[in-house]
């Protein structure tokens, strides 16, 4: 079922969850009650909201020992749609989305055409709504042909449908653009993202440091994060713009952010789920499919990261997903590409802090789903009355093992083979109709 | 000289780097490469330890000497060797690495010998084809069988290896041959010392139970063993040193230099040579140059282990 077909959801019977722990970090809510939907949209959900009694015909769902949740808003998706079909469609991405609890994917624009024309995001969009799952919200290039020469039509763009403007992949690496771009943007209150990589220090394959070394391979320093942050937060500084920085991986970026905020910036940051539960030992004897950009920091890096989110000074936490076939990755390990697959693994993996003791459930959902909601200004990320019915049933005790070979993503690169997980989603709603179902979900 | 090896056979399938091997499996190759000079010095110098086996030596990286040597000690126990002349031509229709893997895999060889550009390359291999898998140098990971051949020619020469002070001199950073003798002579209980400068030494290079040294003064005073590296053309010239000169005058091993080292250090170079770069001609082809001996042990060693694999073949 695709979102013409969820938003032509009049008509559906309304449904009701009852007794599931409701976790809305939008409201601050964390307790034990009933969600009721009409028409696709939240009509109540909390402790108290059958005090107006049972609306009449609905379907019931026992949400006993289950936690609802707004569906997760995934900030960091590539899709190989359009050019790279054969890596990943919107079909087979919102697929592995909806299995995931993903119900808002945000679209990096490194397709082939690159997304950096009106016509195109129009595109995005209409493909997405004849067959995508879940809601697709496409940031589009900020430079043409995300070649960080000229920039794009932001304008028109935001008109189009961008939720924001970012080379994906590739850093804008001309300190004058990135600066122009931010004057410009702020006209149009549109958030520039950027992936925060000194392109000269970033030649490397993996963190630098001893494993590095002890590998054979080339080393990507921290600095090529913190340099490429701290210019871009002082031109921030400097011209008032909107600002997130795309992924963190390293102890320095946390500080350089926490500045940032104290001078009261509008910025904000996303960490990869990979930079929050693996670390550069998970690469193991050359394990390419932890080939990421920016690479797998150190396990003090990786605490680092945990602790920012514990403390709100990470904002986003993305899947990075990123579909590579197995032709990509079938090279040695520093000419493989970078990238892994995440939407289906990003809720279970993200749930090992949460069990781990490390991040509250609400901070945790907070980062996944109603943070980046409103950054980007969506309806989504919140369980409030009103809003689309895009919810998670799931069951955070579920314990499984991953098998490969039943991602639904079309490319099976993940970093999480065989990983024991926690926590599964037993059903996903996107606008109040049933796009994934597993088990008594 | 040595000990009697504890090991009666060598426990590992492939051969790909020295990290993972133990003292005894280290020490075992080694007793086993001393009976394969005697072979080689022998005037029919045959063995049939691998008769009717297949040896294919595929190189992804040019390497006359090290291909040659592999042939040779392939060839004197009788296996049938065949060198793949892979270069570039197979990688460049878009070929991968594993997609050659299973081509060869399917002409059934008994033991591949690899040499690839990419660390981690021999590794990946090994895990898709179901002979044995010698590492013949990946990138700047591994190059086992030269630290292997390194270690015969000091004990040849001074007895032991336990208590040396070894010097490894020069571009530590993209070599793989001071990877392996630096993993293996701390096995074998070396004082391991690396001298060059600072740009060419990996990061976190004091982690590996190494001294760092960044003039040739003090790195070599004393030392028992002086090991200088190659220093590839397309990094003398501004990007890691400025100059051949500037790098010569500094880290070049000449007489003056190599007098800070004990008076009966020895002077060794996996080659090829840049004579005049990183080692004065003078010394290079001097009294305490072993150079020329690291060629013939190297042979021996690729003889041992070729054998110690080859005990895992099927119907062995």
């Amino acid at each position: 079922m695709t979102i013409r077909e969820a938003i032509s959801a009049t008509g559906l019977p309304p449904m009701l969850i009852e007794r599931a722990r409701i976790v809305d970090p939008s409201r601050g809510l964390d307790a034990v009650g009933s969600v009721i939907i009409e028409n696709g949209v939240i009509r109540a959900a909390g402790p108290e909201v059958l005090n107006q009694g049972h609306p009449e015909a609905a379907e019931i769902v026992d949400g006993t020992g289950l936690v609802c949740i707004p569906g997760l808003v995934d900030g960091r998706v590539f899709v190989g749609e359009p050019g790279a079909e054969h890596r990943e469609t919107l079909a087979t991405a919102s697929a592995a989305a909806a299995a995931g609890g993903v119900t808002t994917m945000v679209t990096m624009p490194n397709t082939d055409p690159v997304i950096d024309d009106p016509a195109l995001v129009d595109f995005l969009r209409r493909r997405a709504s004849a067959t995508s799952r879940v809601k697709v919200a496409p940031m589009a290039a900020l430079t043409r042909g995300a070649e960080g020469k000229e920039m794009t039509e932001i304008g028109l763009l935001s008109e189009a449908g961008a939720v924001a403007f970012t080379d994906g992949k590739a850093a804008i690496a001309n300190a004058a653009l990135m600066r122009r771009a931010l004057i410009y943007a702020r006209d149009f209150e549109a958030l520039i993202v950027n992936h925060v990589e000194e392109p000269t220090l970033a030649s490397g394959v993996m963190n630098a440091g001893e494993r590095a070394s002890r590998l054979g391979l080339t080393g990507v320093p921290r600095e090529a994060e913190t340099i490429m942050l701290d210019r871009d937060l002082r031109l921030v500084a400097a011209t008032k713009g909107r600002y997130h920085a795309a992924q963190i991986s390293c102890a320095d970026a946390v500080e350089a952010m926490r500045g940032a905020r104290e001078r009261g910036l509008d910025v904000s940051c996303g960490v990869s789920i990979a930079h929050l539960t693996l670390n550069e030992i998970d690469i193991g004897t050359y394990r390419s499919f932890l080939k990421m950009s920016p690479p797998l920091r150190s396990e003090e890096d990786r605490v680092a990261m945990v602790q920012a989110l514990a403390d709100g000074l990470i904002d986003w936490v993305v899947s990075s997903h990123d579909p590579q076939d197995s032709e990509m990755k079938r090279h040695p390990f520093a000419e493989a590409a970078d990238g892994a697959v995440g939407l289906e693994t990003l809720l279970p993996a993200a749930l090992r802090l949460v069990h781990g003791g490390e991040v509250g459930l609400s901070a945790l959902i907070r980062a996944l789903s109603t943070a980046p909601a409103r950054r980007l200004g969506l309806n989504a990320g919140t369980l409030s009355a009103g809003a689309s019915a895009d919810l998670v049933l799931l069951d955070i005790d579920e314990p499984w093992v991953l098998d490969r070979a039943k991602l639904a993503s079309r490319s099976k690169n993940t970093p999480f083979e065989d990983a024991r997980f926690t926590g599964r989603v037993l059903r996903t709603l996107v606008a109040g109709r049933t796009v994934y179902r597993y088990g008594r979900g | 000289m040595t000990a009697a090896p504890i090991l009666t056979h060598f426990p590992h399938r492939h051969l790909l780097g020295i990290e993972g091997l133990s003292p005894f499996e280290i020490e075992f190759l080694l007793a086993k490469s001393e009976e394969a000079i005697d072979v080689s010095r022998q005037v029919a110098k045959r063995k049939d330890a691998l008769a009717g086996r297949t040896q294919i030596n595929l190189f992804f990286e040019n390497s006359t000497r090290t291909q040659s040597s592999f042939e040779i000690a392939g060839k004197r126990l009788g296996a049938d060797v065949m060198n793949m002349a892979v270069a570039q031509s197979s990688v460049k229709k878009g070929e991968t690495l594993i997609d050659t893997a299973m081509t060869l895999n399917a002409m059934r060889p008994d033991i591949l010998v690899v040499r690839h550009h990419a660390a981690g390359a021999v590794h990946l291999l090994a895990r898709k084809v179901g002979c044995s898998v010698i590492n013949a140098g990946d990138g700047a990971h591994e190059h086992p069988t030269q630290a292997l051949l390194d270690a015969l020619t000091i004990k040849r020469h001074k007895g032991r290896i336990a208590r040396l002070t070894v010097a490894i001199c020069g571009d530590i950073l993209h070599s793989r041959v001071a990877r392996s003798n630096i993993i293996l002579l701390n096995a074998l209980g070396a004082r391991v010392r690396v001298v060059g400068p600072s740009t060419l030494m990996p990061s976190g290079i004091e982690r590996f139970g190494v001294e760092v040294f960044n003039t040739m003064k003090a790195g070599l005073d004393g030392a028992d063993v002086v090991m200088m590296l190659r220093l590839q053309r397309e990094r003398m010239s501004g990007s890691y040193v400025p100059s051949v000169r500037e790098y010569f005058r500094y880290f070049g091993l000449d007489e003056e230099k190599l007098g800070h080292a004990k008076p009966d250090a020895i002077v060794m170079h996996p080659g090829p040579m840049n004579r005049g770069v990183e080692i004065d001609p003078a010394v290079a082809d001097g009294p305490r140059s072993v150079i020329a001996e690291q060629v013939e042990m190297g042979v021996a060693v690729r003889m041992a282990v070729l054998e110690a694999l080859a005990a895992h073949l099927p119907n062995a």
